[in-house]
């Protein structure tokens, strides 16, 4: 579709709109919302990159990524539980796991290995498939992990809230991680694994005769960004400090993959770009289910609506602009680094008064 | 019959076509020649409608047809026999004749056309009731030119009939097309098999990378020394000039 | 006693596979031309589900709103096509699973604005909540009904595919849809039947499995959908008689799991359900039945 000066000053102007409402938003909700914001777009990132990273790879579309979130986030969750809450909640643990209570970082490492590890076995037959094949498995260990996940009452509570979490998660550690994981992810994708795999997804049977290990390959990079995925839910689970299995479900696999879509799939730039543009337009949208009066304008409060309007903007990109925001440009490693070097340079600047 | 004029075809920011020109007449049998990826199915394809064209004309009995869709082109008797035979391996040898006359009229008269084709292609008889992937490679040619037969062609294309088989039945299947073209079927033939081709060919054209290079009658083409440079070069093939 | 047992579960297997099957024919045919998973094609539950309902209370026989609302689903499966699913036709396939991703949020959101979350009572008339006797074997009559209408819709579609010149073409073009276009099939008019079957079906399914479960709500469709995805791949993902088997299969599974799961693992069953699949997709990753052309590369 051709992008004429008309289309374009229509997107500007509905951006600007949408702009100042969230930074009116932003500022009605005070610091707290403020830092919420950011925290979850931090962990957005880093959902967002994990998918991104082995559809980009693979050129396979995971419908089961969020299963890795509830892992990492039950698992971390389990490990980090004041041993109060936990003998109260989760009565039946087996003796070790119900007398241990893990600082945050230990945890995370651990939660990510564990699903990682989980990610190796389903991946071992499920790389062996062919493109829709495996979207339909992926989605099929979703489903497995969501029955297991709401009838092992004793690790989980079941289907009931999984509460008293502690609040680990801060915007600073959150960002840190995010920022690794968006480093590991650029370097990956510009190595010569990653290109090699690029090149190879779109005609596997010329890349296996050159010696491409397609299976090894594709399940590298699957239990790579489960690790990833998995980092995100234990930030996510320390963050909302109570979930259930329904939190990683079919809505949430919908916000993620909106997330990577829009921004434009295989373009790590096109992730940021699309966590930020659905939280916004998630948030807007959210304020405005409850209902607004615009002076004589009453729109009554619709729940659910948000959902729909979000469908129907993936619907509208994916029609319109099916390679998204920015399709499959990239940055390169080489830009962020000038990136932050130059950002750097600048604070350094100004704190030595401009010279 | 057929008149192409300077026709540009792209695939995405690949120029496939670049600006070729070419015509045939009623009753001739036109050789579309050139080495792979020349741009020889391309062309088919954007006479058949099926791939979009840029720029130029296409010209049918004075019409022009280049904005038509590809059911359309079937029902003017332009019919398209693609690269590969492509015939439908889950249907059967029937099925596959029948899918010829979809697009046709006057259906009245399909059993006894379906006979001229087993008369044509005795072995297609014999295997009438078997699924089409079943068959060999030159079975599924003759299925593939059986079946375009069937949709009553006034303008008869054919992609690369030679592809994977073996000699003596490229051979068999050039007959057949010599054959039609002496009952006075219009064909366009595309073809690597550069010989065979203009052992037959009224006319030839010589694609190269999306532009005519060279065209000819049958005798010009055949003392061309340039022939033989640009792509004949293999020596068992032996050279142009004892093809006539 | 045994015996007695046994044969109430095989026709209880045979019952549900019905519906698993008549809902994956449905998804294999969309597949078969499109390369497109459905995952609204559930949705066309509800929709024949809620518009039966409706039309019910509204004071029109039970039967009659079957009728009406199996045909509101096939309406909804075109309108489908037409909007969400024709506008995307030739982007790749990841384009097309996550836009039918987006059509059931909408539509099951859509459902919730408009119904309510909270489930309603689907009134179904005497004839299917009988149970029929014979000999020791106690069967209920939906599944015998089930089975007969799955019977007779599987006969007709059969001469469809086998007789009809459209049937026929449907076959090709799922095959080869280039070469269909050669031809001069009329593809656009192929694939708005393909929908049409699959959503009439899928409105058949919902009737039926309102009737049985008792309550219809929003997001009906969704556990239906998905076995029904099992069965399809199962069975060979865009082969209808891959759905079929692959459906029946389904049914058999989870009957043959629930009876024989103990009873501290028996919830676990949807779960065994999908390993088992998994496991399949090991030994035959184009499923029982797959397509025999290979992967386009």
């Amino acid at each position: 579709m051709n992008w004429d000066s008309k289309h374009k000053k229509t997107v500007y102007i509905l951006s600007a709109v949408l702009m100042v409402d969230f930074i009116y938003l932003l500022i009605s909700g005070g610091t707290d919302y403020i830092e919420r914001i950011i925290i979850g777009i931090a962990i957005n990132i880093i959902l967002a990159l994990g998918l991104n990273l082995f559809s980009g790879l693979t050129g396979l579309f995971s419908l089961g990524h969020v299963g890795f979130m509830a892992l990492g986030a039950y698992i971390s969750s389990i490990l980090t539980l004041p041993l109060q809450t936990k003998n109260a909640n989760l009565p039946d643990l087996p003796g070790w796991l119900a007398h241990v209570q893990l600082p945050f970082f230990p945890a995370l490492i651990l939660a990510a290995l564990v699903t990682m590890g989980i990610a190796f076995l389903i991946g071992i037959p499920l790389m062996r498939l062919i493109g829709p094949y495996v979207s339909v498995a992926t989605m099929g260990f979703l489903v497995i992990t969501q029955v297991v996940l709401t009838n092992w009452d004793t690790f989980t509570r079941g289907a009931r809230t999984f509460a008293g979490v502690p609040a680990y998660t801060s915007w600073w550690n959150a960002w840190l991680w995010a920022l690794f994981v968006l480093y590991v992810v650029l370097r990956l994708k510009f190595s010569s694994f990653g290109r090699s795999m690029r090149a190879s997804r779109d005609n596997t049977i010329a890349a296996e005769s050159i010696g491409i290990p397609i299976v090894q390959s594709r399940l590298l990079a699957f239990c790579i960004s489960a690790f990833i995925t998995a980092i995100g839910g234990a930030l996510w689970a320390h963050f909302i400090r109570a979930f259930s299995p329904k939190s990683f479900y079919f809505a949430q696999t919908f916000s993620v993959i909106t997330m990577v879509i829009i921004g434009g799939l295989g373009s790590v730039r096109g992730s940021l770009a699309g966590v930020v543009f659905v939280t916004v337009i998630s948030e807007i949208l959210r304020n405005l289910e409850r209902g607004i009066t615009l002076g004589v304008i009453t729109i009554p409060p619709m729940y659910g609506s948000s959902q729909v309007i979000m469908a129907l903007i993936l619907i509208l990109m994916i029609v319109f602009k099916p390679t998204g925001f920015f399709g499959e440009t990239e940055w390169k490693a080489r830009d962020v680094i000038r990136f932050f070097k130059g950002f750097f340079s600048i604070i350094s600047k100004g704190n030595n008064g401009g010279h | 019959m057929l008149k192409i004029e300077d026709l540009h075809i792209y695939y995405g920011h690949v120029h496939a076509l670049k600006g070729i020109t070419l015509e045939i007449q009623d009753g001739e049998l036109v050789a579309l020649l050139g080495p792979n990826g020349a741009g020889k199915s391309t062309t088919l394809m954007g006479i058949s409608g099926i791939v979009s064209l840029r720029s130029g004309t296409i010209q049918y009995d004075g019409m022009d047809i280049s904005k038509k869709d590809p059911q359309e082109i079937v029902e003017l008797g332009i019919i398209h026999s693609p690269e590969g035979r492509r015939i439908f391996g889950n249907l059967s040898v029937l099925e596959n004749l029948r899918m010829g006359a979809v697009r046709r009229r006057d259906k009245s008269s399909l059993k006894k056309d379906m006979e001229e084709v087993f008369s044509l292609f005795p072995i297609l008889e014999k295997r009438q009731h078997q699924a089409g992937g079943t068959l060999s490679g030159g079975e599924q040619q003759m299925l593939a030119i059986g079946r375009a037969l069937i949709a009553k062609p006034r303008l008869l294309m054919l992609d690369e009939p030679s592809l994977g088989l073996a000699p003596l039945v490229v051979k068999e299947i050039f007959t057949v097309i010599k054959g039609l073209h002496e009952k006075g079927v219009t064909i366009l033939l595309v073809e690597q098999n550069a010989r065979q081709a203009l052992r037959i060919a009224d006319r030839s054209y010589l694609l190269e990378t999306g532009s005519i290079a060279l065209t000819g009658t049958k005798a010009e083409m055949a003392n061309n020394p340039e022939i033989e440079k640009i792509y004949l070069s293999r020596a068992d093939e032996g050279s142009v000039q004892n093809a006539t | 006693m045994q015996l007695e047992y046994l044969v109430q579960q095989i026709i209880n297997s045979v019952s549900i596979g019905s519906l698993y099957a008549l809902m994956a024919i449905g998804l294999a045919m969309v597949f078969g031309i499109l390369r497109l998973i459905n995952f609204a094609h559930g949705d066309l539950i509800m929709v024949g589900s809620y518009a039966t309902l409706l039309l019910n209370t509204l004071g029109l026989p039970f039967w009659i709103a079957a009728l009406l609302g199996i045909l509101i689903s096939g309406l909804a499966g075109v309108v489908m096509e037409r909007v969400a699913y024709r506008p995307i036709r030739g982007a790749s396939d990841v384009a097309m699973l996550l836009t039918s991703f987006a059509v059931t949020i909408f539509l099951e959101n859509l459902a919730v604005m408009i119904f309510r979350a909270t489930s309603r009572p689907f009134a179904s008339p005497v004839i299917l909540s009988q149970v029929v006797k014979f000999g020791g074997i106690r069967v209920s009559s939906l599944s015998l009904i089930s089975i007969g209408i799955t019977l007779v819709l599987l006969v007709l579609l059969t001469i469809f595919v086998k007789r009809t010149e459209t049937g026929i073409s449907l076959r090709a073009t799922s095959q080869d849809l280039i070469a269909a276009r050669l031809m001069g099939i009329n593809v656009n008019r192929i694939i708005v039947t393909a929908f049409i079957i699959g959503s009439v079906l899928a409105g058949v399914v919902g009737v039926l499995w309102s009737a049985r479960v008792g309550k219809i709500d929003p997001l009906m469709g969704f556990q239906p959908v998905l076995k029904a995805f099992v069965g399809s791949v199962v069975g060979g993902l865009g082969s209808i008689p891959g759905a079929i088997l692959g459906g029946y299969l389904l049914g058999i599974m989870e009957i043959l799991l629930q009876a024989l799961l103990p009873s501290n693992l028996a919830p676990y069953r949807d779960a065994f359900v999908f390993i088992i699949l998994i496991i399949l997709l090991l030994f035959r990753p184009n499923g029982i039945l797959g397509t025999t052309a290979k992967e386009k590369i």
